[in-house]
């Protein structure tokens, strides 16, 4: 009876399991069940040349027409792009660029002519990028306080350590909190259309839709006070360091101001890449008879606010028409019909080798 | 010297030294001037590791003296205390789980070893004190203690045998808890302590505990009334251990000389050293290589970090500013924190949870074997048992088997098959008259040919009667009424014929086989033995008379002497030595003219593959008779070197016999004993028998089990071949070494066309007696010329099989460790079934134990323990290839999938300013190893067959494809490790190439960071995944379910993890992120072309080298289908190609 209870030792703290014990198997027939005999039904697929050859054709059937639809849809969508960062003399903003201070009360202004070679027929999507800029730098993306964007009054009175340095001031909190509210995109874009007739018209610009709506609905909430009254809730809270205006002033809209302004959801979705675009604002389309851009001169009005020449950024701004596989992207295009392409020559090359191969097999076999 | 290591072998190398005295029941003894009793442990028994107080730190001790756990637990560590990219949890919560569990299995562990140790310890004991009978616990004996212990209750410690209830000072004991023999062995009491155990004054004198169960040594001195104190001396007989049980015997009292941790029993149970299997180094050595991956991509990250920021405005531009705190640290101090940092983020590369993987997966594995009802054996009514599932994958990867033969190759089921007695054969058949060579052998029913004198005759069957260790068995059990011996033996006299079917049904008990064929072959003959009865043997011989002789001595059978010999005195007073052994240890110590006449006898029996023992006697005269007496007396109450006293006397005893005969007893082959070996050596294994039996009969079984066939040449390396007429044996052996090396080696063809060896070049045998190889392996240090050694190695290595005769145990393991320390460290296996097979299996790599006749030591001291030598082929080509298999791609995997898991996330350095972003959420990282991924890897490593086990079994030939480490070699782990980068690059780059525009909805929004390490890890789940179904080549409907399972799982928990805002986590980093991904229709695109592109390397591979399996399967079995030179190959190659045939239709 002893040695039954020894035989479980083990002697460092290793996870060895020391086999089923012995006692309880002697003198007991193992059970004849499929699983215990490891001989549980199977389905043994055998990859052959025979069962792969098909596949692969049918994939590279497959793939190509998809990669060209894809192409030829990449290729339709009408982008056109405007680097407006100002750091050349030629540049009709190097002067707001060149002269940019923090302490600037006045905005500059500076604007860009521009042409469109050919009607934008559908919605136009209005985004600006930024290159260069670091929005995926680790102290960069943890530097938010996400309880505080969803209302939390506590949070909104004591900021996370996450949001350091951008936390508070003079022991006042900020509100909204950490590097990346701070460093909000703040130029302002305007688009006129210069009329045949030299009439400057400006483009209706939509700022609502441009974020995700359960970021707009559910992630970020204003915070609720006694009040309904946005400036009494943030009340005792400052503005970030950099903005121009606080939080609650940022558009006149009550459903799209503070907190759940989309131009700031848009902003605190931080990008992936260091070169990257947001939506800035969507060129609705009016009457399905004239195009939402027709072809002809533009403006490009921009207040200068937002400094790149400091860390070498770019800017840019992007108008561009959307398909149902989203923006301008050739790569997917290109990546289906080499895909299909690659599968459909080793199928050919396959089906060569099988042939010769599968006469040597038989006759091997003749021989045997 | 050869003795001496044994003993010391046996002895354990930390014997104590010097002896204990124990006075018997306290009592102070006369001739001791001051009584001081002396301090022994207590009676407790304890096998538990922890108490209640020390189980958390003693435990978390252990379990972070673990090199792995250790290394987590630092990166834990440092999680904690340095900034790090990834929360603690991250890591911790893996660690804590595994600890965790590993804890709670080692807390039950020690629970049950608890209540054990307190049902031993709590079980009341009956203790004689004062001539009161005592109620006490066990756990209160103190050595000295005499207790009394009634029928079929255990031992509580080791007792010298006081007093019986039985009438002549015998007991009975059954030792089945401790070595599983379930014979009952007779003990005896101390003489002339009988009566008076109550008043008995005495002291008891022996040595130190010792674990050897069958080795004891001790005096006792009584003093009565102011007499000389007297003498006897103790040895095992007296001595009944801790753990075995009382049969048979009403009651006993005895004295405690052992008590709780020093008896016998618990000094045995002090287990064995672990071995390690192969896969196991691998594994080391592969994380040493991720190891430093992993460092080395810490290193370039930091480095970069540095070049990086050292570029003006990057380091700190407006929009990011540092923290005071940061500002204000030390640059190198940074430094580090970030190289700290680093390690982390990618220490996801060396997972925890292979380790718990692994481990499951052999602890879930081996209940394959102990299920697997082909091994269960409807005789012993017993499968196979596991006794560590440390080393499934080892029983694959076997390279060298070491057998045994009596008992492993024979089935140790003696029959006696003829004798020889005077040089006239006599054969026991039923009706034949055949004439040979020598003689007519006659056999009618119970009578024996006249050809020698009947006095010869008789006198040959009275020593086969006489010189053994044969109990007859109590038949009380078997319930045919017939109670004890002398009822039998009335029944038998009353009958006067002598009816040969009861005879068969009388049970004999021995500890060898073979003692109870002779003694059976003798009753076939008309000599009866009818039992020991105090100390005389009765003998009902021809005439249906009861002779009587009185047993004087045994001197014991052992393995050096071979040899046993008794002393007995006959009514007529004569004194009688009669003596059997082995031909060489019997020839030199009788009278030569008598040996010719039966050496031709000896020679062919053996050839025949017979086991031959010679029978001799010497009459002593009543001096002689009082030397060896008085000899023999003195040796066994020496405390010191007895056994060299004792081998002494027996030497100088047993000399100037005469010879009377030999006899022939046939072992016969298990059951498909040669099917199993040729399977062996077709799987490319190397056969060496190592036995202690003689050569011409290890020969004869050899060929019977085709390990030698007709065409292999023999090179003998023997006594016999060493004596050369006019030269020294050393120069002879020198001699012989370089001519056989020669041949072997030298001449061989080269490695490459030995791939096809089994038809084309000549097979060799090797054959090697003991003598000559402590002359080999002894020889090295005097003859530095040429180390012998390395010569014998190489032939042995080169020959196909290789036969050493005449070893003991400690030569077995000998030659087991020299093999396993060759070049190339082959995976060695021994199986046996004895207990001088146990030095070699626990030596070995693998050990296995056959639950066979000689006792369980081997079963106790082996890895794997089997029925029957048969099912050692399913174990090795079934089960063993299977095991490895397995568990080699689950290592291979593991790296492979967490190098393709993390590689995007070093990548990803590259595009965030080195900052130690991760690109995966905290919750991807810390599932991805123990939800995602986990589940099908254990479920392929538990129930893979990627050929069928009655495919494997019929094609021996498939276990050399997975011979040497075949599938953890550098090779195919480079091509994982390419795989997985390839792997990681491409999920990596593709996403980057898609994100260059991230507006990839519909509705024009962009995707931002989350996003990107969303879509990357779910093509690795899916590809990971998808890989390893693509390995699957047996789909049962486990694998369905838990391969299909987790892909689902993880699309669940990622809608739900995204679907909520958790109050606990600090941000909402992937809410709806999966939910939007799946919105995009560009996000599906990219997911289905790059696992596509991903798994097309793979599936190609899978194609291209599928075409040539069927075809290099069919050379491979034709080649095998040559080697066979049996009468039933010609079976085989129609078996071959119909197994072609089939795959070439599946093709």
């Amino acid at each position: 009876m002893m040695a039954s209870s020894y035989s479980a030792k083990d002697e460092d703290g290793h996870i060895t399991v020391s086999g089923p014990g012995g006692g309880t198997l002697r003198n007991k027939k193992p059970e004849n069940t499929a699983f215990k005999q490891q001989r549980l039904p199977a389905w043994q697929p055998i990859l052959t040349a025979g069962t792969v050859l098909p596949a692969f054709f049918i994939i590279g059937l497959i793939f190509i027409p998809i990669g060209i639809g894809l192409y030829v849809t990449s290729n339709n969508i009408k982008e056109f792009e405007i680097d407006y960062t100002g750091d050349d003399t030629s540049s009709p903003c190097y002067n707001c660029a060149k002269n940019f201070s923090w302490n600037n009360t006045k905005s500059c202004t500076c604007t860009i002519p521009f042409q469109l070679d050919q009607p934008y027929e559908s919605n136009v999507f209005m985004y600006y990028g930024l290159s260069n800029f670091y929005q995926n730098h680790r102290r960069y993306v943890k530097s938010r306080d996400d309880s505080q964007l969803n209302g939390n009054i506590d949070s909104l009175k004591k900021p996370s350590k996450e949001c350091e340095p951008y936390a508070s001031i003079d022991n006042k909190p900020i509100a909204p909190c950490g590097a990346i509210a701070n460093s909000m995109f703040n130029d302002t874009l305007t688009l006129f259309y210069n009329d045949p007739n030299g009439t400057s018209v400006p483009i209706p610009l939509t700022s609502t839709g441009i974020a995700w709506w359960t970021d707009k609905h559910v992630k970020f909430r204003n915070p609720v006070g006694t009040n309904s009254n946005l400036t009494a809730v943030f009340q005792g809270t400052v503005k970030p360091v950099n903005w121009h205006r606080p939080v609650y002033e940022l558009d006149t809209d009550p459903e799209n101001n503070g907190f759940i302004n989309e131009d700031f959801i848009v902003w605190m979705r931080t990008a992936a890449l260091p070169t990257f675009r947001k939506l800035y604002r969507i060129i609705q389309k009016k009457n399905n008879m004239a195009p939402t851009l027709p072809r002809g001169n533009y403006t490009l009005v921009v207040d200068y606010n937002y400094p790149v020449r400091s860390f070498e950024g770019r800017k840019r701004m992007i108008l561009s028409t959307i398909s149902w596989m989203g923006g301008k992207n050739p790569f997917l295009g290109i990546a289906y019909i080499t895909v299909g392409s690659v599968c459909f020559f080793l199928g050919v090359v396959l089906l060569v080798i099988h042939h010769k191969y599968g006469n040597r097999n038989n006759s091997a076999n003749i021989s045997n | 010297m050869l003795r001496r290591r044994l003993n010391r072998w046996f002895g354990g190398e930390d014997r104590r030294v010097g002896s204990r005295t124990i006075y018997v029941g306290h009592r102070p003894c006369p001739a001791n001037e001051v009584f001081i009793p002396p301090k022994f442990c207590d009676n407790r028994i304890v096998s538990s590791k922890y108490t209640v107080w020390n189980f958390l730190p003693k435990n978390l001790f252990e379990q972070f003296r673990r090199i792995a756990n250790f290394y987590f637990l630092i990166i834990f560590l440092v999680q904690v205390i340095v900034d790090t990219p990834t929360s603690p949890v991250t890591s911790g919560l893996p660690l804590f789980f595994v600890i965790t569990v590993t804890a709670i299995k080692q807390g039950y562990e020690d629970w049950l070893r608890h209540k054990a140790d307190n049902e031993v310890n709590k079980y009341r004991v009956t203790v004689l004190e004062d001539g009161r009978r005592i109620q006490k616990e066990s756990e209160k004996i103190k050595v000295g203690d005499v207790l009394e212990v009634e029928e079929d209750e255990t031992f509580p410690c080791d007792l010298i045998l006081l007093q019986s209830s039985r009438d002549d000072g015998t007991c009975f004991v059954t030792t089945a808890s401790l070595d599983g023999e379930s014979n009952h062995k007779t003990h005896y009491t101390v003489p002339d302590t009988e009566r008076d155990v109550e008043s008995l004054n005495a002291t008891i004198e022996c040595e130190q505990p010792q674990p050897d169960l069958y080795k004891f040594v001790g005096r006792m001195h009584i003093y009565k009334n102011n007499e000389e104190p007297s003498l006897r001396s103790l040895g095992p007989e007296n001595l009944l251990l801790k753990g075995a049980t009382l049969k048979n015997t009403q009651s006993i009292c005895g004295v405690a000389v052992y008590t709780g941790m020093e008896t016998k029993m618990a000094l045995n149970y002090q287990g064995k050293s672990q071995k390690r299997s192969v896969v196991e180094k691998s594994i080391n050595a592969f994380l040493l290589v991720y190891l430093c991956i992993l460092v080395s991509k810490a290193l370039v990250c930091t480095t970069l970090k540095y070049v990086w920021q050292s570029k003006p405005g990057q380091d700190e531009p407006w929009y990011n500013e540092k923290t005071l705190k940061e500002k204000e640290t030390n640059l190198y101090l940074n430094m580090f924190t970030d190289f700290l940092s680093f390690m982390v983020l990618f220490n996801f590369i060396i997972p925890v949870s292979m380790y718990v993987t692994v481990e499951m997966q052999k602890f879930l594995g081996s209940f394959f074997i102990s299920w697997d009802k082909d091994f269960f054996d409807s005789e012993i009514e017993e499968g196979a048992l596991v006794n560590t599932s440390d080393l499934n994958e080892e029983l694959g990867q076997v390279e060298y088997v070491f057998t045994d033969k009596t008992g492993t190759l024979t089935q140790n089921n003696m029959e006696f098959i003829e004798c020889c007695i005077d040089g006239h054969q006599y054969k026991y058949r039923d009706a034949s008259s055949e004439v040979d060579g020598f003689c007519v052998t006659d056999g009618p029913m119970n009578t024996v040919q006249q050809k020698a004198g009947r006095e010869r005759e008789e006198l040959f069957l009275r020593a086969l009667c006489l010189c053994h260790t044969v109990q007859v068995k109590e038949s009380t059990e078997q319930g045919q009424g017939q109670d004890g011996r002398i009822d039998q033996v009335d029944g038998l006299m009353v009958d006067g014929q002598v009816v040969p079917p009861l005879q068969e049904q009388r049970g004999f008990i021995a500890s060898s086989p073979d003692e109870i064929a002779l003694v059976q072959g003798a009753m076939r003959y008309g000599f009866t033995f009818l039992g020991l009865e105090s100390k005389t043997m009765k003998i009902l011989n021809r005439a249906n008379d009861v002779e009587m002789y009185e047993l004087l001595h045994v001197l014991n059978f052992d393995p050096v002497r071979r040899r046993m010999s008794v002393i007995v005195r006959s009514i007529s007073g004569e004194t009688l030595l009669f003596c059997k052994g082995a031909d060489s240890s019997i020839f030199p110590r009788v009278k030569q003219e008598e040996v010719e006449k039966i050496r031709m006898h000896v020679e062919r029996n053996a050839t025949d593959g017979y086991r031959t023992l010679c029978v001799a006697y010497k009459h002593l005269t009543a001096e002689e008779y009082d030397q060896v007496d008085s000899g023999l007396r003195e040796a066994r109450l020496a405390l010191q070197d007895r056994e060299e006293k004792l081998m002494a006397v027996y030497n100088q005893v047993e000399t100037g016999m005469n010879l009377i005969g030999a006899t022939a007893v046939e072992d016969r082959l298990q059951e498909e004993a040669a099917e199993t070996m040729e399977a062996l050596q077709g799987a490319g294994i190397k056969v060496w028998v190592l036995t202690g039996d003689k050569m011409e009969t290890a020969k004869s079984t050899c060929y019977a089990c085709r390990l030698f066939k007709r065409n292999t040449e023999l090179l003998e390396l023997t006594v016999r071949t060493l004596e050369s007429p006019g030269k020294r044996r050393e120069d002879r052996l020198h001699d012989l070494l370089l001519e056989y090396h020669k041949k072997t080696v030298q001449d061989a063809p080269p490695a490459k066309t030995r791939v096809a060896r089994n038809w084309s070049s000549q097979d060799y045998g090797f054959i090697v007696d003991g003598a000559t190889l402590s002359m080999v392996l002894n020889s090295s240090s005097e003859n530095n010329l040429h180390d012998y050694k390395d010569l014998f190695l190489q032939i042995c290595q080169n020959c196909t099989s290789v036969l050493c005769c005449r070893m003991a145990p400690l030569q077995k393991a000998q030659i087991v460790k020299m093999v396993k320390n060759s070049k190339g460290s082959p995976i060695t296996l021994s199986i046996g079934d004895g207990a001088n097979d146990v030095s070699m299996i626990l030596e070995a790599h693998v050990g296995i134990g056959i639950k066979g006749k000689e006792g369980r030591q081997a079963v106790r001291n082996s890895d794997y323990a089997i029925p029957k030598l048969k099912h050692l082929k399913k174990l090795l080509l079934g089960h063993g290839h299977l095991y490895y298999v397995r568990i080699a791609h689950l290592v291979q995997y593991f790296f492979y999938k967490n190098l393709c898991f993390i590689l995007p996330q070093f990548l990803y350095q590259f595009f965030c300013g080195c900052s130690q972003q991760p690109l995966y959420d905290a919750a991807y990282l810390t599932m991805y190893n123990i939800c995602f991924t986990s589940m099908p890897i254990l479920a392929y490593s538990l129930f893979e067959q990627h050929i069928s086990i009655e495919m494997l079994l019929e094609n021996a030939t498939l276990y050399r494809q997975i011979g040497k480490n075949a599938m953890l070699r550098w090779g195919p782990f480079l091509y994982w490790t390419l795989l997985g980068v390839f792997h990681g690059l491409v999920f990596f780059f593709g996403v980057w190439f898609l994100f260059s525009n991230p507006a990839l909805q519909d509705n024009g929004q962009a995707f931002g960071n989350w996003s990107y390490g969303t879509i990357v890890f779910t093509i690795l789940v899916f590809t990971v995944t998808l890989k390893l179904a693509l390995d699957t080549r047996h789909w049962t409907w486990i694998n369905h379910f838990v391969i299909w399972g987790s892909l689902a799982f993880y699309v669940f928990f990622s809608f739900f993890w995204g679907g909520v805002i958790w109050p606990f986590l600090r941000q909402q980093r992937l809410y709806f992120v999966f939910a939007n991904m799946l919105s995009s229709v560009s996000a599906w695109l990219v997911i289905i072309v790059l696992i596509l592109l991903s798994l097309l390397p793979e599936i190609l591979y899978v194609v291209l080298r599928k075409p040539r399996g069927p075809y290099a399967r069919q050379k491979l079995v034709q080649s095998s289908a040559g080697g066979i030179q049996s009468p039933r190959s010609s079976a085989r190659p129609l078996l071959m190609r119909t197994f072609s045939d089939e795959s070439n239709t599946v093709s």
